[in-house]
Order: C-alpha cells, then sequence, then structure tokens
C-alpha cells in the first residue's frame, strides 16, 4: 500500500523509548508516559494536520456548495438536478474515489481533500437552499414592497435569514468531515487517522495510541461543533428570543 | 413632520391573469382625494387586494391606468415608485433579523438618509404608533405581541414620509379588541398625517368606521358603488351592496353619528338617567337604552357636566 508506513513486527515500536513503563510493556490501555513522549513528536502533528484537512475541506466544500446553490435556489429547475448530483458524489465509497484519482493527481492532499470536499456537498447544497427558500412569503412580499431590489431582497432579507440553516449544514459537514478524515492515513502520513493505522498495524494492536488517535477526532468534532455553535449564535441574535 | 398627500385616480385600471376566465379587476375608474382614506371592500374574489397592489405594481396593469397626483405609475421607477408608497399587509412581514429599529428604518436606508435622521425619525415613529422609542427600537419582531408588530409594520411604512399608503387588510390578524384600539390610533393619527390612504378589508363595519370614502367590489372586480359610508348606508344603488352592508344597516347608519350632533333637550330631573358622553355614537345610544329599558338618557360632557338629554325617538330620526 502506497505511502503508508507499515511498522515493523514484533512488539509495540516504541521510538527512542528507553524504559518502557509496565503499562507499555502490558500494552495497556491508555499509557500516559507514551502520551507525554509522543505528544510533540506525533499527536500533536498529527492533529494540526487533521485540523487543516478538515479546514480545506469544508472550507472549499462550503465555497462549491454555496454556488451551486445559488443557482439552484436562482432557476428552479436546476434545484432537481444539483441535488441529485450531490447526492451521487455522496454514495462514493472514498477507497474506489482514491484508487481512480491516484494516477492523476498523485500522492498528495489532493487526492485526499476530492473525495473530502465531495462528500461535504451534499448536506451543504441541501441546507443553503433550504435555507433560502424558507422565508416566508409575507416577508419577501413586504420587501419588494417597499421598494428592495432582487439583488437587495438576497443580500439583506434572503441570505441572513438561511445562516441558520447553513450554519447547521456546515455543523454537520465539519463533524463528518473530522471523523472521515482519518482515512487520509491511508493514502498518505498525515492526520489522526495515522496514529490509529499505525496501532492497528502493530501485530498485537497498540492500544494506547490508538485510543489516543479516535480519543482526538472526537474531542475535535465537540471543539469543532461548540465553536461553530457559539458562531451561529453571534451571528443569529434574532433566533435567540423568545 | 410635514404632511403631504397624493390625489390617487384609477381610471379604467384593469387586470386579467392569463389562462383565467374573466377579469380580477374590471375597468375600475375612481378618485381618492389627497388626504382621504379610500376603503375597498367587497366578497372575495372581489379582487380589492389585486387592485391595491396594481398600485405599487406588485401586479401588473393588464390595461387602464392609474395616476398619482397626475403621473402614471408606469412613468415612475419601479423601485422609486414602491419606496415612495407606504405598503402595510396583514402578516405584517417584519423581517425577523432585524431589530424593530432596523426594520422601520428599512426604506430611509435604501434612499440614503444619514444614520442619524434615520435613528431620529424612528424614535419619532415609535412614539407615533404609541411604542417605546427607547426601549422597544432593539426588540426583536419576534418579541413583540401581533399588535405591536402591527404598529411596527406602520411606522415603517410611515418612515420615508409617503403621500400615498396602501394598507391591505392591516388588522385582519388581530383579535377583535386590540383591532378596534388599533383602528381608533390609525384614525387619530390619520387626523394628524393627512396621507391619501388605500385599505382593503372585507369587514363592512371596519370599512364604514375607517373609510372616508368605500368602494364596493363585487365579483369579477367591478364596482358597484363608490360613496361616502353614510351614502352607502341609506342609498345603497343596488340589492348587492344593501345585501353586502348586510340588514343592520340603519344601525350601523347610527353608529356614524355622535350624540354631540343632536339637539338636545334641556336638562330636567336626571337622578337615575343613564348617561353617555357626547362623542358616542346614536348606535352605543341605542343600545345603552334597550339594555336599561329607558327611554331617555343623559348626555354628558368631558368633565362629566350634563348637556342635555336625547329621548329614544330623537335617535332614530
Amino acid at each position: 500500500m502506497t505511502g503508508r508506513r507499515l511498522a515493523g513486527g514484533g512488539g509495540p515500536v516504541i521510538p527512542n523509548f528507553g524504559k518502557p513503563s509496565s503499562c507499555l510493556k502490558h500494552n495497556g490501555w491508555f499509557c500516559t508516559d507514551w502520551l507525554h513522549a509522543h505528544w510533540g513528536d506525533i499527536l500533536q502533528p498529527a492533529l494540526v494536520q487533521h485540523v487543516l484537512l478538515t479546514l480545506l475541506a469544508v472550507g472549499i466544500g462550503f465555497g462549491i456548495a454555496f454556488l451551486l446553490a445559488l443557482l439552484g435556489f436562482r432557476f428552479r429547475l436546476l434545484n432537481a438536478p444539483l441535488g441529485a448530483f450531490t447526492d451521487v458524489l455522496y454514495m462514493l465509497p472514498s477507497i474506489a474515489l482514491f484508487e481512480i484519482l491516484l494516477p492523476i493527481t498523485g500522492i498528495t492532499w489532493t487526492t485526499i481533500l476530492i473525495p473530502l470536499v465531495a462528500y461535504t456537498l451534499f448536506v451543504l447544497y441541501r441546507n443553503t437552499v433550504a435555507g433560502l427558500r424558507a422565508v416566508p412569503g409575507e416577508v419577501l412580499e413586504s420587501a419588494r414592497g417597499m421598494g428592495l431590489t432582487r439583488r437587495q431582497t438576497f443580500l439583506r432579507v434572503e441570505l441572513p435569514l438561511a445562516v441558520p440553516s447553513i450554519m447547521a449544514g456546515l455543523r454537520i459537514a465539519t463533524v463528518s468531515t473530522i471523523s472521515i478524515a482519518t482515512i487520509a492515513a491511508f493514502l498518505v502520513a498525515d492526520g489522526l487517522g495515522k496514529p490509529i493505522f499505525d496501532a492497528l498495524e502493530q501485530p498485537d494492536i497498540f492500544k494506547t495510541e490508538l485510543l489516543a488517535g479516535g480519543v482526538l477526532v472526537v474531542l475535535l468534532a465537540l471543539v469543532a461543533d461548540a465553536l461553530l455553535s457559539l458562531l451561529q449564535r453571534a451571528l443569529t441574535p434574532w433566533t435567540r428570543v423568545r | 413632520m410635514p404632511t403631504e398627500a397624493a390625489e390617487l385616480v384609477f381610471d379604467e385600471a384593469t387586470k386579467v391573469y392569463p389562462g383565467r376566465a374573466g377579469a380580477a379587476v374590471d375597468r375600475l375608474s375612481l378618485a381618492v382625494p389627497a388626504g382621504e382614506i379610500c376603503v375597498l371592500v367587497g366578497p372575495s374574489g372581489g379582487g380589492k387586494t389585486t387592485a391595491l397592489k396594481l398600485v405599487n405594481r406588485l401586479i401588473p396593469l393588464t390595461s387602464g391606468d392609474i395616476r398619482i397626483d397626475g403621473t402614471s405609475i408606469l412613468r415612475h421607477d419601479l423601485t422609486e415608485l414602491r419606496r415612495s408608497i407606504g405598503y402595510v399587509i396583514q402578516q405584517v412581514g417584519l423581517f425577523p433579523h432585524m431589530t424593530v429599529e432596523g426594520n422601520i428604518g428599512t426604506v430611509p436606508r435604501l434612499l440614503g438618509w444619514p444614520k442619524r435622521r434615520t435613528r431620529e425619525r424612528v424614535g419619532e415613529l415609535l412614539e407615533l404608533v404609541g411604542l417605546d422609542p427607547e426601549q422597544d427600537r432593539r426588540r426583536f419582531p419576534a418579541e413583540l405581541s401581533g399588535g405591536q408588530r402591527q404598529r411596527v409594520g406602520l411606522a415603517r411604512a410611515l418612515a420615508a414620509n409617503p403621500a400615498l399608503m396602501l394598507m391591505d387588510e392591516p388588522f385582519g390578524a388581530i383579535d377583535p379588541i386590540v383591532r378596534t384600539r388599533l383602528q381608533d390610533e390609525f384614525l387619530r393619527l390619520q387626523q394628524e398625517l393627512r396621507k391619501t390612504v388605500v385599505f382593503v378589508t372585507h369587514d363592512v363595519d371596519e370599512a364604514i368606521k375607517v373609510g372616508d370614502r368605500i368602494a364596493i367590489l363585487r365579483e369579477g372586480g367591478r364596482l358597484a358603488q363608490y360613496d361616502t359610508p353614510q351614502r352607502i348606508l341609506e342609498q345603497p344603488v343596488d340589492d348587492f351592496v344593501a345585501d353586502f352592508v348586510g340588514r343592520d344597516r340603519a344601525l350601523k347608519a347610527l353608529a356614524l353619528r355622535t350624540l354631540g350632533e343632536l339637539r338636545l333637550a334641556p336638562v330636567g330631573n336626571v337622578d337615575g338617567l343613564p348617561r353617555l358622553g357626547a362623542e358616542a355614537s346614536l348606535r352605543d345610544a341605542l343600545a345603552l337604552l334597550v339594555a336599561e329599558r329607558c327611554d331617555v338618557l343623559l348626555v354628558v360632557g368631558a368633565d362629566g357636566e350634563p348637556l342635555g338629554v336625547v329621548r329614544r325617538e330623537d335617535l332614530l330620526a
């Protein structure tokens, strides 16, 4: 398997570790000494890469989904085909996609990002269109009656009112991307998938590393969701009143 | 506040929806003098809302013309036309994501008013419609009651001091007690502002109460009668109008006159007589007499001083 760093056989591989603790010798569930020793050289870089991958995937995905949503909202006939297109993308198995992309884009982040971005489109597109469409008819009528132009109605009324739905989509897309991005390590040695894969490849699964990687993925998802939730509250003060 | 108003003329205004048999509004011709309230009333399918929306071109005319102060609406730029006309609808349509201040300031912002002037104007309008200029301006529509929302809707329509107001069943979704209060406040405001108003309602009583003139539209958007409330009640042109205003039209006509307009008999022994203010309507006076099983009532002034007595026969004369 290209790009995957295979570990040597025979017990947990613990580089530069002179005196393994008894926890490590017995491959315990959670060896804090290993965490202390390898936060800096394994976990933290993986976490940073994971955050970057997620930001890029969700950022690019949101950009594309937003443009598609503008088309699907403005031209009603396009909505169904665009929705179906994002559905199909969502159904593609990521591993198959890697194999197809590999000869074209090689062992790069591009190959990882293409499927990650593709998966975000489904929820981001649907939530953006749904949010824009959900603006009540009487609100649009009063906007028109007061002499807002089509563009002003979109920018001042429809778009701000769609923010809660768009933000809900962003939260789902971000959390699921954080989870899916672990498969990046299948191809490149980056992200929180790497410690997980490394741990799994030991003849006797290295529990501490596996758990550390998994827990960090969950924590990252929780923190990202909380931050987006705070952002949503700040952007939509009107949704908090009675 | 400068009070200016525009004369509004419907000239054979017609709307035919493509693919539908018959017109929605059929050669409607009527003139609303500057500063008056014209109520469009009629059964559903009478085209009253359509007629209203023809004015700010939310619905385009099929034929005929509508003129504001002599200039055809078709010769105005569409967005400028709409910004110069106040528009109030039944569901209010406040922007949920904007505060009361943001909502009321919408048209002034579009017109590029300086921020300070818009802020001052918002305060002025809140006071005018009976809301707190300090507290309420920062609230969101979701925090307001139905009546308060409609007040904000009215303030928003008045923001840029339009010469013409279009009001589409503005009090239709509000409970009867608050509706009566809003109608009274609206009439009091109109005393002050003297706008030209086109007011749509399906409620004859509201039409009689609010309108300087009433246009009764029948199915197919044809004008049945255009007259003052008094004349509509006393001289309906045909059975349709008579039926529409109802069997109790004589009573409704009584509601239009106040005790103060009658010649009162001198005050004699007033002990035990029911009393009513001079501003009360003849209808209320009659209701009181029926309820009290009396023939005479005492009319009192603002400070409760007796002005004279009225007999039941005087009311019905």
